[in-house]
């Protein structure tokens, strides 16, 4: 099956620019956000956003990571999955306005166990989600705050993000 | 893996990962809610033949932090006391549904012959076994060189040219054994020190350096310098003459830790002979890491328990 | 009881010849015969085990006379000689007439009790051994096999006082004190595996001090279950000075070593421990160059429950009647070692010379007991469970590809093997 690249650098650094300035918008200023990204690209996802943020408005945003490993509701379905590091920023996330990002959302469930482990770690003031794609198919009542793209696709197809700092490039391809 | 019964069994790669994902059960610990989910509905048997508090609480501790049920099951006041055997123990535990089984036995391979025997279908967790192994020990020996030694860059890394000094009776010890192996697997340099009655024929085949003499294993500055306790009835069998004898030349009192080096560690499985083997002075020097030892069993053996019963089929 | 032609029996010499039995003995022909055919079968004569256990009396769980007899026979067994260490133990005549009076009563193999060295086996008197000697046990094999005769003084009484009755000591070579709580060979393994160890030297010290006593004071000395290449240099060292003593080893000190025991699987627990692959070596040449005299099988059977537990609770020993002539053929036979003339030598006359047994000295000659064996080298088989045919299964050969088959065995001219399998009704007419 070809590849067909629907977003290429560009575009992705677009949509992370069009993101970070949604989220302040919509946080009226960055004071108490807290950015979690899933591993492994959400993290990658989260440090770009946090630095593009920190260059609109020179508030700390922070960037950290949240690993749902332990937390999936498919564990025993599948051999012992390796789990990643969960890494808070100092200041934790009570009270906080705690922004998800993730590289693709799905069905939801990353994000539902997502939301099981913050509840274990602390009670922040609000959980936003920012995903850098949303390619449907939600299998559970989850909707996503801030979209780089919509990309309606088909249960067959494969949708492949990469980023430099991990992959060597940037760009979102589907096949 | 589906069974943790000894570290000679444990591949490089294998070793490090339970290290790692103990760092990550260890950061759970400092969370408002100290549980993970990943366990939920699974449950572990402590099945426990021989005393122990330390051990067993520290598995019932890891198990219920990963969310499982425990179920405790010692020998004393047990049918096993009264002349159950160990086929029918485990049968009982099979037909209650154990996912997990945590064995403490006074027989060498006891968990191996669970383990192979068909009489179970859960996971074996060796909590150590006669004079065999004790792999959860070893590996949170381990964990904590690694995290003194390297702290939050410990992640991914081995313990490659750390060098560990093992003193005391070596021929009874399953914490030695274990942690031979798998210092070994981790590119550490062991050298064993025990009187020649307390180290097993066919040491010399061992991955170590073996020597006599305490004094002379201090002065060579050891990273590491690991304690182990030493019982009395072995004066009766004529290992030794007498403890005063043995603590003279084996115990680590504060002069010998005065010449250790600042920043080497030093280590005791537990539980402590003060004044045997080990002084009080060198049991609560900062360079102690006795007590981080117990809180790291924890993390190692939510990590065990984890890798072992958390994934399903293929 | 029938008369039997055997057709074409390759006799142990290399000659091929058939042989005619008839009222127990070989005679030169007999009419009426049932005729074996024998055509691509050793023939050998009925093998005698030096040391078996019989387990009865007091033990019947594991063994009793009947169930070994016919583990015997199976094996190609005609004699065995029944071990002491049963409940009452063997150590006077009462229980070795008892024991004795069943093995007749049932047939299958001649059974000659083994006395108890010391009462009780408790290694501090002398049992009765002229009221064994006397009874119509007729004892002349004393052993407390099972047990050491450790201390140095009774060892020397004893080899002394059985001289009077023409009868042979034969001792069980393991240290005590060396030995306590001991579960396998001493080496880098039992260091690994957490296992007290048996060292070797526990056996050869007592060989050692056995062989000067039974020089100083002139008797004969028979040494058990030798499992070590450092008793085989001992007892070479010893027949060298012309020392009167003669050796046994097991099939499965032939065949089997220490490396077993590393799944904890107590099928392999058996004392003497295996041991190394040099000491392995160094039995089966012993074998061969006459150091070592005869096979024997310490048949040992215990029940299920005490092999499946962990190691160190497990009882020792091996079942091996069934399996011996097998192992043998598989360690030294196929190996070119020993030919089939040895086998005979080792597996029946010289075993029944040692314990001054009647009737196997002249095997196959025209008036001798017919006491034979028909053996099949050339068939293979997966040994199991069916093959084993006494009360206990503690075979450590189960799921091992063996050589051989027992097709025909004949005790005193009656069948008890035939076409392979066990005669039920033994036709003793």
């Amino acid at each position: 099956m070809t590849a067909r690249t629907v977003l290429q650098q560009d575009d992705i650094t677009r949509a992370l620019t069009r993101i970070s300035h949604e989220i302040l918008e919509s946080n009226r200023g960055s004071s108490d956000l807290v950015l979690l990204g899933i591993p492994t690209r959400g993290v990658i996802l989260a440090q770009r956003i946090a630095a593009i943020l920190n260059g609109i408005e020179a508030q700390s945003a922070v960037a950290g990571s949240l690993d749902v490993t332990m937390y999936r509701d498919d564990l025993a379905k599948h051999p012992t999955r390796v789990s990643s590091p969960t890494q808070i920023p100092e200041g934790g996330i009570d009270g906080k306005t705690v922004v998800l990002v993730d590289d693709v959302l799905y069905s939801g469930r990353t994000i539902r166990a997502a939301l099981d482990a913050i509840n274990d770690i602390g009670r922040p003031k609000a959980v936003r989600l920012a995903v850098l794609v949303d390619r449907g198919h939600r299998e559970l009542p989850i909707r996503a705050d801030f979209v780089g793209k919509n990309l309606p696709s088909s249960a067959e197809e494969r949708i492949n993000v990469r980023l430099t700092e991990i992959d060597g490039t940037d760009e979102v391809t589907i096949e | 893996m589906k069974h943790l019964l000894s570290t000679r069994d444990l591949s490089r790669d294998e070793a490090i990962q339970i290290l790692d994902l103990a760092e990550d059960m260890a950061d759970a610990g400092t969370r408002e809610v100290k549980k993970l989910p990943a366990l939920r509905g699974r449950t572990v048997v402590n099945l426990f033949f021989e005393d122990s508090t330390r051990t067993k609480i520290s598995f019932e501790a890891a198990a219920k932090r990963l969310s499982a049920d425990v179920i405790n099951f010692t020998a004393k006041g047990s049918s096993v006391s009264k002349g159950e055997s160990l086929k029918d123990t485990a049968q009982t535990l099979a037909a209650i549904g154990a996912d997990g089984v945590v064995i403490r036995h006074g027989s060498s391979g006891a968990p191996r012959v669970l383990a192979s025997s068909g009489w179970i279908d859960a996971g074996v967790v060796n909590a150590g076994d006669g004079t065999h192994e004790h792999p959860t020990q070893a590996l949170l020996d381990a964990f904590t060189m690694r995290k003194r030694l390297h702290g939050d860059a410990s992640r991914g890394r081995a313990l490659d040219g750390v060098s560990v000094t093992i003193v005391g009776d070596i021929l009874h010890s399953r914490v030695a054994r274990s942690n031979v192996w798998l210092l070994e697997t981790l590119g550490a340099e062991v050298t064993l020190v025990a009187p020649a009655t307390l180290l097993p024929v066919g040491v010399e085949t061992w991955p170590v350096t073996v020597g006599y003499d305490l004094d002379a294993a201090v002065a060579a500055k050891p990273d590491v310098l690991m304690m182990l306790r030493i019982q009395s009835e072995r004066m009766n069998a004529a290992f030794f003459p007498n403890a005063r004898e043995y603590s003279r030349q084996w115990g680590f009192d504060d002069e010998r830790l005065a010449r250790l080096p600042e920043a080497s560690l030093v280590m005791h499985p537990g539980p402590m002979n003060r004044g045997l083997e080990i002084s009080s002075g060198a049991a609560d020097s900062a360079r102690s890491t006795i007590i981080e030892q117990v809180a790291n069993g924890v993390s190692i053996r939510m990590a065990v328990l984890y890798l072992l019963l958390a994934g399903g089929a293929a | 009881m029938s008369a039997f032609h055997i057709k074409a029996a390759l006799l142990p010499d290399g000659t091929r010849t058939d042989l005619f039995v008839e009222n127990g003995v070989f005679v030169e022909s007999a009419s009426n015969a049932t005729v074996v055919d024998a055509d691509g079968l050793q023939a050998l004569p009925g093998l005698v085990d030096l040391h078996t256990h019989l387990r009865e009396p007091g033990f019947e769980q594991s063994e009793t006379v009947l169930t070994g007899s016919r583990a015997a026979a199976s094996g190609g067994f005609t004699a065995v000689f029944a071990m002491a260490n049963t409940s009452p133990v063997s150590d006077t005549a009462g229980v070795v007439e008892q024991v004795h009076s069943l093995g007749e009563t049932h047939g299958y193999v001649t059974v000659r009790p083994i006395g108890a060295v010391t009462v009780g086996l408790e290694g501090q008197r002398l049992s009765e051994i002229g009221a064994m000697a006397q009874s119509r046990a007729k004892v002349r094999v004393f052993s407390d096999d099972g047990k050491c005769v450790s201390d140095a003084l009774l060892m020397r009484r004893a080899l002394e006082y059985v001289k009077t009755f023409g009868g042979v000591i034969a001792q069980h070579s393991q240290e005590p004190r060396l030995t306590e709580g001991a579960q396998m060979n001493e080496g880098a393994l039992s260091a690994e595996l957490g296992l007290a160890g048996w060292p070797a030297v526990a056996e050869e010290a007592i060989i050692a001090r056995d062989v000067l006593l039974a020089q100083h004071v002139g008797a004969r000395l028979h040494v058990c279950h030798v499992s070590t290449a450092g008793s085989v240099d001992v007892i070479r060292w010893a027949k060298a000075r012309g020392i009167d003593v003669t050796a046994e080893v097991t099939p499965h000190h032939l065949l089997l070593t220490e490396q077993l025991a590393s799944g904890y699987d107590a099928r392999f627990k058996v004392n003497p421990p295996l041991r190394r692959d040099e000491d392995v070596l160094a039995l089966r040449e012993a074998l061969a160059d006459g150091t070592i005299d005869i096979v024997a099988t310490d048949h040992a059977p215990h029940p299920l429950e005490a092999k499946e537990c962990a190691w160190d609770e497990a009882a020792f020993g091996m079942v091996g009647l069934e399996s011996a002539l097998s192992v043998v053929q598989a360690s030294v036979v196929d190996a070119g070692l020993l030919n089939f003339a040895d086998v005979a030598r080792v597996l029946s006359i010289a075993p029944a010379r040692i314990g001054l047994l009647d009737g196997y000295s002249a095997p196959f000659e025209l008036g001798s007991a017919a006491n034979f064996t028909l053996y099949d080298p050339a068939a293979s088989t997966v040994f199991g469970v069916e093959h084993l045919h006494g009360k206990s299964v503690n075979s450590p050969y189960l799921g091992r590809e063996l050589p051989g088959r027992i097709v025909t065995t004949v005790h005193n001219g009656v069948a008890t093997v035939l076409d392979g399998a066990l005669v039920e009704e033994l036709d003793r007419g």
